[in-house]
């Protein structure tokens, strides 16, 4: 394995940003904001020059290390911290530093009024240096450290406008759901270490040759956990509709690019795990289904814009966890999916805070329409992640979803046609919701509330807009043309057969997935362009529609199933606790104090009683030596 | 008779002899420079003395040698970083101690006469705390490398005597401080006498009063026992009486108390690492072979002072008598680092020391910054929602609290956990399960503190924090910085003792 000692900048640019912002206060008002960009540009910038470095090396010295120092080194117990930059991880620290740099400059002018704006960008800085290491850890327990970092800054930045104690609220459940998941990843990390010795992905794969089924599904059922509560997957993924109470920038960077799509990693980077215990891996693949169909379904009956989009995450998520449970075939296709949609997912939420921004920060869709004349730029970049979302071709998301499905119908036997008809179920689902925001949004007839003034977002707002939008139409071609994503990250995964039973020709597959967002479009067009839409949402709507609307009862599945009997088990445990357990303390405190008291007394004051005690004591030591030499 | 020149080694007592020379220096200051300058000229010397005394430890930090000077001093490893830790603690102390608002304006002065007051007014300096602590540092830096019981005695002395001095330099409540003083000299005396009868009985014992001839005596085991189980049992008394080991710790709260909180700091943390060096050093070196004889009634020693010193803290309502009694109980989990007697107990010790000193010096620190118009304010009850008032330098203390019940992330908790693993690891299971029970016991008042700080409402009664003197504010920080240091990343500071630590014989 080839080392180098420049992999650390990427990490450290950022970081010091965000320490530097945090140390310097209100000195760094004034330039705070543009010293992070930079940074993180420049951090954009040095993963440009690994990438550059890694194409100038032959396929199988491209993937580069760096010790940084031992960080545990307890007996045979080593760890050390270091870095390890692959085929997988540049793709993940390009859209990291290039996403997270076009947000930055984004907020540079969204979050102009705020006048915190300069903690708002430290913990920018912060949850990009937090990303990097998670995705450049070379081992479990560095990628935790990540982990947990993105988790802080997911958590600041969500409850940045914390003077709204509804949005603290949102951040505490973030943060709690969020707990789930990372107790998973620590357990996972237990295990192995326990079990296989070894907390390093290199180490943990050797081992995972020779290790038991049973310890491998359990690793990986553990990982899937961790995964599902980063990436909001079912059952964990309440959390993430809440977090949209951040300002907008932050659910772009973080609740669509990003740190949701952790997940997505951490199951690709431990596909010597999954490939080896078959079970865990169907669950990846169930949760998956399960996850797209369910975002899909919340999202139809959304009126925020950005709740909307939240649930439309949740599903395309769903779609590359589905990807990654396929095994070799899939993984490929499920970081070419996580890298569309980074693009166009990122550049949408962005589209919806230009929206916001131009409609005194209106969110709800009804009240919105006909901003197509009034925000031509925002439309049209909009438009375009809509295309790619839906999956149109030649936009990005149509390779990539494509890829997905083909390769879910490929899985075999009646799974792989279960799995096939999820994906394009979901598909015709996306077209139809996607289509209703659009509607909604841009091209239905104006349903403002008084004194609005819909007016297009200054450049520096557009422009990151525009950027992104040019990657998702290009994108997806640029991966496909001759395989290349999927060739490049070969090394990551080995080399898989490639030449598998096709269960139904490509054109097939294409045909059936077009035909579904078709009629996804076309219920749209048909309900919502053509036909009135209230201002309000009706409320004499059918049980499904009621349902879907309460994010199909995931509330009232975790306060009866979690919350309820966890609030009796906590009020059982407390009564124990005051009776058992504090009784026990109690005792043992009063006895303390109490012989504490009557040692105190001890304590006379007196030297000639010291003095005495002085003597006692030698003379008892004196007795004690000699009673135990005889 | 002939008489043959010393021969000396400078070099390796060069941080000694320097710490000395700007003793003298200090001395003739006082005696003769103008009182207006006295101030600043004795901070300057003693501050030089000592960096300079660490300058010249660095340069011999690779050198070892069993006769530095004619076979009394012996300079190895494991006295590099005795002296060094030394040395950093005493650096520290200086920044608290050149606070000079702790100091009584005159201390020849009867507490309450017309002398005092005039000593007041005209705001006089007690700038004699300098060469004071110089001599103190001087003698705590001779007694962990003594090689001979003369030396050691000499060090022992050198060490106490400014010491006594300076526990009755307070400002305010000067009866306290000049009682505490006495009290303190008085018992000091009591125990040397002790630790010379233990002398005496060695060298009855083993004809020798080098710690390698002792320690040849014992192997060959042809002395009488008697002689050395009383030498090992009166020695110990004077060592343990240092470092407030129990049933000979009772002078420890009331001088803790007493003393002016700048010098508590600078005993709990310096008297400790120097007291500890020379323990280890004879048990060690000298007594090692004899293990058979005394470590159980040492351990005994342990058991009862972590549980005493854990116990009766929590009973305690002022503040320094509280941080007197946890330097009790860490005397006892100290202790459980000469009773493994192996070379991981030896370095688990000597970080012990390090870590503990540090964050002593920072606790003591704090406590001279909460006030009210009379001077500290000692009692607990009025620290009561610190944390609100001021809440970062509530945090630093709390900080410190958790090191010392050595909670994860701090200094105390490597401290602990590798002292307490070398005590298992040479067999001592006792020690482990008392160790670990009174530092849960011990764990309860540090938290008691905290709660106290943050969960309860603010007394209205003129308690405030002043604004720290910026040596102060140096000292505090420095020894947060060092106890996260050591608690998050203690591997740099581990490898070097462990390379370093070992004692010639």
């Amino acid at each position: 394995m080839t080392t180098s000692t420049s992999l650390v900048y990427l990490i450290a640019l950022p970081l010091a940003g965000a320490v530097i912002l945090l140390l310097a206060g209100r000195r760094a008002d004034k330039w705070g904001h543009l010293l992070a960009t930079a940074l993180s540009a420049s951090s954009f910038g040095a993963g440009l020059y690994q990438l550059s470095q890694m194409l100038s090396r032959p396929t199988e010295e491209r993937a580069v290390t760096q010790k940084l120092f031992t960080w545990i080194s307890v007996g045979s117990f080593n760890i050390d911290a270091g870095i390890l930059l692959d085929q997988l991880s540049i793709c993940f620290v390009l859209l990291i530093t290039g996403v997270g740099t076009l947000i930055h400059i984004y907020s540079i002018s969204y979050m102009s009024h705020d006048e915190n704006r300069r903690r708002f960008f430290a913990y920018l800085n912060l949850f990009i240096a937090s990303m990097l290491l998670l995705v450049l850890g070379d081992s479990y327990l560095n990628l935790y450290v990540g982990w947990e970092g993105v988790g802080l800054a997911s958590y600041l930045l969500i409850g940045f406008w914390n003077q709204k104690p509804a949005y603290a609220t949102a951040s505490k459940k973030a943060f709690v759901m969020n707990r789930i998941g990372d107790m998973g990843l620590s357990f996972a990390i237990m295990i192995a270490f326990a079990t296989l010795g070894s907390v390093s992905f290199s180490g943990v794969e050797e081992a995972s040759h020779t290790a038991s089924q049973a310890t491998l599904t359990a690793i990986g059922i553990m990982l899937l956990i961790a995964a599902a509560g980063k990436s909001a997957q079912f059952p964990l993924q309440a959390w993430l509709g809440d977090a949209m109470a951040g300002p907008t920038p932050v659910s772009a960077l973080i609740h669509a690019a990003t740190m949701v799509t952790a997940g997505v990693y951490l199951i690709v980077r431990s596909h010597f795990i999954f490939d080896a215990a078959p079970t865990a891996q169907l669950l990846v693949v169930i949760v998956g289904a399960v996850t797209l169909t369910f975002g899909a379904i919340v999202g139809t009956a959304k009126d925020d814009i950005k709740k909307a989009l939240a649930a439309s995450t949740m599903s395309q998520i769903g779609y590359m966890i589905l990807a990654a449970g396929l095994g070799p075939a899939g993984y490929a296709f499920a970081i070419m999916h996580l890298l569309t949609h980074g693009f166009f997912k990122a550049g949408m939420f962005l589209g919806a805070g230009s929206v916001m921004h131009g409609m005194n920060d209106q969110v709800n869709m009804r009240r919105y329409g006909a901003l197509r004349k009034f925000m031509p730029i925002t439309f049209v970049t909009f438009g375009l992640g809509y295309l790619a979302i839906i999956g149109v071709p030649p936009f990005a998301g149509f390779y990539s979803k494509d890829a997905i499905i083909e390769t879910a119908f490929n899985a075999g036997g009646i799974k792989g046609i279960l799995l096939g008809s999820t994906a394009l179920l979901g598909a015709a689902i996306t077209a139809f919701y996607m289509t209703r925001v659009m509607i909604l949004t841009f091209t239905s007839p104006e349903r403002w509330e008084k004194d609005q003034h819909p007016h297009e977002s200054p450049w520096l707002m557009w422009l990151p807009m525009v950027i992104l939008a040019i990657g998702s139409v290009s994108t997806g071609y640029l991966f496909t043309r001759g395989d290349s994503l999927v060739h490049w990250l070969s090394p990551v995964f080995g080399e898989h057969e490639a030449h598998e039973e096709h269960f139904l020709p490509v054109i097939v597959v294409s045909g059936l997935a077009l035909t579904a967002v078709l009629i996804g479009v076309s219920i749209a067009l048909v309900k919502y362009q053509f036909s009135d839409v209230d201002a309000e949402a009706p409320q004499d709507v059918s049980i499904f529609t009621r349902i879907a609307r309460k994010d199909l009862l995931q509330d009232t599945f975790n306060e009866s199933v979690f919350m309820r009997p966890g609030q009796a088990l906590t009020r059982i445990l407390v009564k124990t606790d005051d009776k058992v357990i504090d009784g026990t303390v109690r005792l043992v405190g009063t006895t303390a104090i109490g012989t504490g008291s009557a040692l105190r007394k001890s304590q006379t004051g007196f030297a000639r009683s010291y003095a005495a005690l002085i003597l006692i004591g030698a003379v008892a030591l004196i007795a004690g030596i000699w009673v135990v030499t005889q | 008779m002939e008489f043959t020149s010393p021969v000396l080694n400078y070099a390796q007592l060069a941080p000694m002899l320097i710490v000395f020379g700007g003793a003298l220096i200090g001395v003739l200051i006082e005696a003769f420079a103008p009182r207006a300058s006295r101030f600043s000229s004795q901070l300057f010397i003693t501050i030089f003395s000592l960096v300079a005394s660490f300058a010249a430890l660095v340069n011999v930090r690779n050198q070892s040698s069993a006769d530095a000077a004619m076979g009394s001093v012996a300079f190895d490893g494991a006295g590099v970083l005795l002296q060094g830790a030394i040395l950093i603690i005493a650096i520290l102390s200086t920044f608290l101690i050149a606070d000079q608002e702790n100091f009584t304006a005159l201390a020849a002065a009867i507490p309450g006469s017309q002398e005092e007051r005039t000593a007041l007014q005209t705001d006089l300096r007690v700038t004699e705390v300098f060469p004071l602590t110089l001599f103190a540092v001087a003698g705590m830096l001779l007694f962990p490398v003594s090689s001979d019981l003369i030396t050691l005695f000499v060090a022992l002395e050198v060490l106490s005597l400014p010491l006594y001095l300076m526990a009755g330099l307070a400002r305010r409540r000067r009866l306290l401080s000049q009682e505490s003083a006495l009290k303190y000299f008085l018992l000091g005396a009591f125990s040397s006498a002790f630790f010379l009868l233990g002398i005496a009985y060695l060298y009855g014992y083993s004809g020798s009063i080098t710690l390698v001839g002792i320690q040849q005596s014992v192997v060959g085991g042809a002395g009488n026992d008697v002689f050395l189980l009383l030498g090992i049992a009166f020695i110990s008394v004077g060592l343990l009486f240092k470092v407030g080991a129990v049933p000979f710790h009772a002078w420890t709260p009331d001088v803790y108390q007493g003393a002016p909180t700048a010098v508590t700091g600078f005993m709990a943390a310096a008297t400790k690492v120097a007291a500890f060096g020379a323990i280890l050093r004879i048990f060690y070196v000298s007594f090692a072979n004899a293990e058979w004889s005394w470590k159980p009634a040492m351990v005994v020693i342990a058991v009862i002072t972590m549980i005493f010193g854990s116990v009766v803290a929590i009973t305690q309502r002022d503040v320094k008598r509280m941080l007197a009694y946890s330097s009790i109980a860490h005397a006892g989990f100290l202790l459980s680092g000469v009773i493994a007697l192996s070379k991981s107990g030896l370095d688990a010790s000597i970080f012990y020391l390090f870590a503990y000193g540090i964050a002593t010096i920072g606790a003591f620190g704090i406590v001279t910054l909460v006030r009210d118009s009379s001077g500290e304010v000692g009692d607990l009850n009025r620290w009561s929602g610190l944390g609100k008032r001021s809440p970062i330098l509530a945090s630093t203390f709390a900080f410190f609290l958790l090191a010392f019940a050595g909670i994860p992330l701090t200094s105390g908790f490597v401290g602990k956990f590798s002292i307490f693993s070398a005590a298992y690891e040479s067999g001592s299971t006792s020690i482990l399960l008392v160790g670990v029970l009174s530092s849960a016991i011990a764990a309860f008042f540090y938290i008691r503190v905290i709660v106290l700080m943050f969960f309860k409402d603010p007394v209205e009664d003129g308690t405030s924090v002043v604004i720290p003197s910026a040596l102060t504010t140096v000292t505090i920080s420095v020894s947060a910085v060092v106890t996260l240091i050591l608690g998050v990343y203690p591997a740099p500071l581990i490898d070097f003792i462990t390379n370093t630590a070992l004692f010639i014989r």
